[in-house]
């Protein structure tokens, strides 16, 4: 288990205004539609570029009814760019179709995930793959559970930034003291590892938006494999 | 630094400076997420901007739900308007307030207030009050930030999720908050707008979230024409003087320990009541062929 500071806080901490009269989305259900458009486009932005082939599998509450929620098209949707208020979602499998975006949905049973989870399987217009499994927790909020091999949690309510490097003492201080440099204030920060010595990934979700100059610092840090920024959604 | 618990809470402070609850929240918003009132304004006007166009697009829109479920019954309502027993403001709310549902089922663009699955209740409540009593969109808007502001106080207090609470939490929340802002709208006091939270509730305890084949829209697309009626009722009678014996803060605690002990069941699970009538079981298998 993780501590977070912020899990904490979210007991107890209050709702804002609009997260009580809004957000603006396309219907019907801010955890079927709205939460699953958010988890297509956060999918996006870990991939980094323009998605080609997707390939997705449906868990729990979301395979039993994602044709009557419009699950699948607020998915692919995401993927394609689209904000969870964007009318065009209702067409999107057509849209899809048109930008020749190969894609399919299956069901699969992941135990005792959240009932709302969802596998992405992205290949990117250079041929880049990722595999990201993120559920929809409620009100159009999402996690990001896993990045490939990693288990994460991600929530692209703040940028991030990730870095994936060698498991060895010192980096994660070389990395808070890029962001110190550049003034960037860490709002949350994880580590997480396979297994000791290799290889392991951090996300420090910030205050500020994170430039091209941070990113650059960060990868020619020693022992850094990569280094990139998900902005917030 | 603003701070507040209860609707309690909210009254004492909007009393204490002379105020209203709205003009209370938006400084609270404004410390808490670092929003300029001025901007605060323009997300909520235009949050009231989409409410106006899924009511015009609900009253007129004939298509059917994915499912094929509902669909068309606004339309029919809008038409009889002027025939029924409550009069034709009342039944043009209850149109809305079908009509934005219907538009949610069918993935048209909602505000979510404070769900999906009861956004036709504030929507439909607050358009038929502005048109009783000519109020500027400035009012409007401020009559929204009191219905957040209540929203606000039940998911701290309680739960706005049909998943946690039942369909009191979903639909009897934006009641309190329909409720609230409409005697807002009326120039009602701010202890007028807890009782007014307080009865809008309390008539709606314990309701269940039992839609069939799990979907938004059985029973909840009509039941926001109900709900959006009822909402104008506990307006009505706050306005006229009366008062609720359990008080507002009261009431909320009653909803949040029904919504714990409420069989999971008829949490959004599609495990019990309507759902699992024979109809209902019929029309999941339908639906999704097993």
């Amino acid at each position: 288990m993780f501590f977070r500071l912020g899990d904490i806080f979210e007991e107890v901490s209050m709702k804002g205004l609009f997260d009580i009269v809004g957000p603006v989305m396309i219907g019907p259900s801010s955890s079927h539609t709205a939460g699953a458009a958010r988890l297509g486009l956060m999918a996006l932005k870990i991939l980094g570029e323009p998605v080609v082939k997707a390939e997705i599998l449906l868990h729990g509450s979301f395979a039993k009814t994602y044709r009557g929620h419009g699950t699948d098209k607020a998915l692919l949707a995401g993927i394609m760019g689209f904000e969870p208020e964007d009318d065009r979602i209702r067409n999107a499998i057509d849209i899809a179709k048109e930008r020749k975006l190969e894609f399919s949905f299956d069901t699969v049973d992941l135990m005792d995930a959240h009932p709302n989870t969802a596998i992405l399987k992205l290949t990117g217009e250079s041929g880049k793959c990722t595999t990201i499994e993120g559920s929809s927790i409620g009100g159009g909020n999402i996690v990001i559970n896993r990045i490939d091999a990693f288990e994460v949690h991600l929530t692209g309510q703040y940028p991030a930034l990730v870095v994936v490097q060698k498991d060895k003492p010192g980096l994660i201080n070389k990395i808070t003291g890029v962001l110190a440099l550049y003034e960037i204030n860490v709002a949350y920060m994880r580590v997480f590892r396979q297994k000791r010595g290799q290889e392991a990934m951090m996300i420090l979700e910030t205050d500020e938006d994170l430039t091209d100059d941070v990113l650059k610092a960060c990868r020619v840090a020693s022992g850094v494999i990569t280094a990139f920024a998900i902005p917030a959604i | 630094m603003i701070s507040f618990n209860s609707i309690a809470d909210l009254i004492k402070l909007a009393e204490d400076n002379n105020t209203t609850i709205s003009d209370i929240v938006v400084k609270w918003e404004e410390e808490n997420s670092q929003t300029s009132p001025q901007q605060q304004y323009e997300v909520m006007a235009r949050n009231w901007e989409v409410m106006q166009e899924s009511i015009e697009k609900g009253i007129t829109n004939q298509q059917k739900s994915l499912s094929g479920l509902t669909g068309g019954d606004a339309v029919k309502l809008e038409a009889y308007k002027g025939k029924g027993y409550t009069g034709e403001a009342v039944l043009a709310a209850a149109a809305s307030a079908v009509g934005v549902s219907e538009v949610n089922a069918v993935m048209g663009r909602i505000v979510a207030c404070p769900t999906a699955g009861s956004c036709g209740i504030v929507p439909a409540a607050v358009k038929a009050a502005a048109e009783k009593n000519g109020n500027t969109e400035e009012e409007i808007v401020n009559a929204l930030f009191t219905a957040s502001a209540i929203g606000v106080v039940i998911e701290h207090n309680a739960s706005i999720a049909g998943a946690y609470g039942g369909c009191q939490a979903e639909c009897g929340s934006a009641a309190g908050m329909a409720a609230g802002a409409l005697v807002q709208m009326a120039g009602g006091t701010p202890e007028m707008v807890g009782t007014a939270v307080a009865l809008a509730i309390k008539n709606l305890l314990g309701l269940a979230c039992d839609p069939v084949a799990g979907l938004v829209e059985v029973p909840c697309v009509k039941r926001n024409g109900f709900v959006a009626v009822h909402s104008m009722v506990a307006a009505d009678m706050a306005l006229a003087g009366v008062k609720s014996v359990i008080p507002v803060d009261d009431v909320i605690d009653a909803m949040n320990r029904i919504g714990k002990s409420l069989p999971r069941a008829v949490k959004e699970t599609a495990e019990g009541g309507l759902a699992t009538t024979k109809t209902g079981l019929e029309l999941a298998k339908k639906i999704f062929g097993r």
